[in-house]
Order: C-alpha cells, then sequence, then structure tokens
C-alpha cells in the first residue's frame, strides 16, 4: 500500500480503467447515440409544428419547447426518475436528453428553414409542387446540410452532460469513477481518466466540425 | 392539490434557502467566468504565440472535460492533497471554470468581430493596446458578446443543479426533500422546473437590460431609462433600435 498522498498510482490507474471503460462504453455513449437520434428527429418536429400548425398548438409547442430549454435537466430527469417509478433510469434517461436537447436542436432547425433563400420557395410555387413536396424535395434536404455542424456541437455537449445521470443512479462513466475512488480511497486517477476520455473523445470531433463547418461555408 | 400546497407553505423557508444558495451559485459562478473569459479570451485572441497558445490550451481543456469531472475533482481530488474547500467555493470554483472556457471563446469571437476599420483608427491615433482595447474595441465587443453570455448564463443557472450531488443545499436538494412530503409531479414539475423557469426569465430580463445599455454607450439604440420610462419621448420615438424589450 502505497502513501495516500501520492500524487499518481499508474497500478490504481490500470486498476480502474475496467469500470470506467465499461461506463463510457455500456452507458455514456449508448445514451449519446440515442439521446441523439431522438433529440434530431424531434427537434425537425418542433420546428416544424411551430411553423406550420394552426395557432393553439404552434403557440403551445412554443412555449413547452421554451420552458424545457430553460429549465435543468437534472431536475427533468428527477422527475421523470420518480414519475415513471416502472421504467427503467437508463431508458429515462435516454428520453429526457433525446426530449432536453431536441429544444436545443429546434431552434437550429428553425433558423436552418429560414436560411433556405426565397428564391427557393418561388420556384416550388412557380413549379406548383404541393407543400408536401416542397418540403421533402426543397426546404428539409438543404436546411438538414446547414444543420449538420450545428446538430455535432449538440452531440458533444450532450456527451458531456452525461455524468449528469449519476443524479438518478445510472453508473455512467463518471459516477463510475466516483464509486470506484470511494471504495479504494483515492480518487485522483480515476476521476483523471474519465476527464482524459472526455477530452480524447469530444477535442477531436469537435475539430472535425469545425473544419466541415469551414467546407459548408465555403460550398455556398 | 391543498395538501400540496399546504406542505409547500411549510416547506417554504427551506425552499427560500435552497433558492438562495442556487442564486449565489449563479452569480458568483457567473462573475469568476467572466472574468476567466476575459483573460483567457484576451489571451487566445492575442497576436503573441506566447500567449494565444497557452489560452487556446486552457479553454479546450475546461471545455473538453466535462462539468461533473471538474466538480468532482474539485470536491474528491484536492482534498486528497491537502486542499479542502468549503461546498460553496468548490460549486463557484467549478461552474466558474467550467463556463468561463466557454464565455472565453464568446469573448475572442466578438472582440474579432469588430470592424477592421476601428482598429486601423486606434493605430492612426497611436493609441497604445491597452487604451485601444479599453476604449475602443472592448465597448463594442462587449454589446456584440452581450446574448451570447446571456445564454451561457443561463446554462450555468441550469448547471447548478447538479451541486447537490457535493452535499450543497441548493433549491433542487430541497425539492427533493419536498418531494418526500408531497408528490412527484408538484414538486419537480410545478415547484421545481416552474422556479427554474422564473428565475432563468429574470436573468434573461436582467441581461436584455444590460445589452440595451451597452448598445445605448455606442450611440445606438434608445437609453435604459428612456425605455423604462411610461410616456415615450421625442428621442424614444425617433430611435427603432432595442424596443423590443
Amino acid at each position: 500500500m502505497q502513501d495516500q498522498r501520492d500524487l499518481w498510482d499508474w497500478e490504481m490507474f490500470f486498476r480502474a480503467l475496467p469500470p470506467v471503460l465499461e461506463g463510457f462504453l455500456t452507458v455514456t455513449l449508448l445514451v449519446t447515440v440515442l439521446g441523439t437520434a431522438i433529440a434530431a428527429v424531434l427537434g425537425l418536429v418542433w420546428a416544424m409544428l411551430i411553423r406550420l400548425a394552426p395557432q393553439p398548438v404552434s403557440g403551445i409547442v412554443k412555449w413547452f419547447v421554451a420552458f424545457i430549454r430553460m429549465t435543468p435537466i437534472v431536475v427533468q430527469l428527477l422527475f421523470a426518475y420518480y414519475a415513471f417509478l416502472m421504467v427503467d433510469a437508463m431508458t429515462i434517461g435516454i428520453v429526457v436528453f433525446g426530449i432536453h436537447y431536441s429544444t436545443y436542436m429546434s431552434e437550429v432547425y428553425r433558423a436552418g428553414i429560414d436560411a433556405v433563400p426565397k428564391g427557393q420557395w418561388e420556384a416550388t410555387t412557380a413549379l406548383s409542387m404541393s407543400t408536401r413536396r416542397t418540403w421533402a424535395a426543397v426546404v428539409i434536404p438543404q436546411a438538414l446540410r446547414a444543420t449538420v455542424p450545428a446538430l455535432g456541437n449538440y452531440a458533444i455537449s450532450m456527451f458531456k452532460d452525461t455524468p449528469f445521470l449519476l443524479v438518478i443512479g445510472v453508473v455512467e462513466m463518471v459516477n463510475a469513477a466516483q464509486i470506484f475512488g470511494g471504495n479504494n480511497f483515492r480518487y485522483v486517477e480515476a476521476i483523471t481518466l474519465a476527464g482524459i476520455i472526455f477530452l480524447l473523445a469530444s477535442y477531436p470531433t469537435s475539430v472535425l466540425i469545425r473544419r466541415m463547418e469551414k467546407r459548408l461555408a465555403y460550398a455556398n | 392539490m391543498l395538501e400540496n400546497i399546504q406542505a409547500t407553505v411549510e416547506a417554504w423557508p427551506f425552499l427560500a434557502r435552497g433558492l438562495w444558495v442556487t442564486i449565489q451559485l449563479t452569480v458568483l459562478g457567473s462573475a469568476l467566468a467572466l472574468v476567466l473569459a476575459i483573460i483567457l479570451g484576451l489571451m487566445a485572441g492575442a497576436p503573441a504565440r506566447a500567449l494565444s497558445v497557452p489560452g487556446r490550451i486552457i479553454i479546450e481543456f475546461f471545455r473538453g472535460t466535462s462539468l461533473v469531472v471538474q466538480l468532482f475533482f474539485i470536491f474528491f481530488v484536492l482534498p486528497q492533497f491537502g486542499i479542502d474547500l468549503p461546498g460553496m467555493v468548490v460549486g463557484v470554483l467549478a461552474l466558474g471554470l467550467n463556463y468561463g472556457a466557454y464565455a472565453a471563446e464568446v469573448v475572442r469571437g466578438s472582440i474579432a468581430s469588430v470592424p477592421r476599420g476601428q482598429w486601423e483608427a486606434t493605430t492612426a491615433l497611436s493609441m497604445s493596446p491597452v487604451h485601444r482595447m479599453r476604449r475602443v474595441i472592448f465597448p463594442q465587443a462587449w454589446a456584440l458578446m452581450i446574448p451570447s453570455l446571456a445564454s451561457l448564463m443561463v446554462h450555468l443557472l441550469k448547471g447548478t443543479a447538479i451541486v447537490s450531488v457535493i452535499l450543497l443545499q441548493d433549491f433542487t436538494f430541497h425539492l427533493d426533500q419536498l418531494r418526500r412530503v408531497t408528490d412527484t409531479t408538484w414538486a419537480y414539475a410545478v415547484v421545481g422546473l416552474v422556479g427554474y423557469f422564473v428565475l432563468a426569465l429574470a436573468l434573461t430580463l436582467v441581461m436584455n437590460a444590460l445589452e440595451a445599455r451597452a448598445k445605448h454607450r455606442l450611440g445606438r439604440g434608445p437609453s435604459l431609462r428612456e425605455i423604462l420610462s411610461p410616456t415615450p419621448t421625442a428621442k424614444d420615438s425617433l430611435s427603432t433600435a432595442g424596443r423590443g424589450f
């Protein structure tokens, strides 16, 4: 047993690897991927409803989206967890992350739809396209292209928010690190490891997204 | 329903104490974040690589590792090396460092987007770099950065809800106490989410006022007093900016 005050203990680091990596692969990544998928779809639904639905509906959706966006995901997680006790915490987490981030993404879609040039809309009228075809074949494909980088950035920020899941007892990466630290009376290696994994996964992705942003800007 | 209201009234002193902790965390965390953001933003945007490279590394480090990792590092790891900080300081430090790094990007971007002519004019007037930043560039960048800083502040407010995991008794902590005597929907959805929503709205209003003031000082848009006065002045009806308040 080494001195508690040793700055760094490699043996402890390698012992912390399996549980922390397991939390990363089985929970953190899974929640990020499924949560992003839900958020990407629901966000488009909110944006379309706010734009196309008749008044009472679009107004209600607008307020709902603002309300979810301006309140903490931690409280939303706790609420959903205790309100649906029969559903397992992991599913609750995926759905709440999906809904919370869909409210950010709806803004991205709104901006993307607004950025489709007026001439495109006029062209669909000139070609007497139906509303359905206008959206499906002309507006959405162009709007989506411009929104990909922003959606990627939200996926990264969701990834870094996944430790909030520990409030409903889900053992994701940081919670796993904390539990390991508690069991061994030594936190530095496990928590640092979790930080390094976050940095290694999110920094290259954000560089890629920045490059994609630049390429899209040149293409226009 | 009636029991819920009664229980909430009885729990109110605790909820108010929790709200106060949340407000303190938000205000102090934002203040620290702002100071760090200005220092790091100026560093990252500096022409000298000796400043910009360390600035970039610090920003990417605190942005790239999650808020909760930073919180746990300060709460669990530092005491192991004899640095034992009170809970409130741990919360403010983690929030300030994390959101400060995000805000530094806003500061850097806003300074970079002050028009080139303004920079050239300061050179023509042979202003010193400090004088240029303080009197010409920063006031203009400040008006540009307030909307983004406002949305980061709302994020910071929402981020404070995690501090109950390091045993701080904030609003979320007391909501959990309330849940034990009322029902879940009441405690978390009605009292909790609405409470945070009202705080976030108040914060947004304050930041809108700050933006109007910053624009007015640049000679764009009416002053705060003009906006808030019940009788529109002649000057007010001439200007168009800042009316959405």
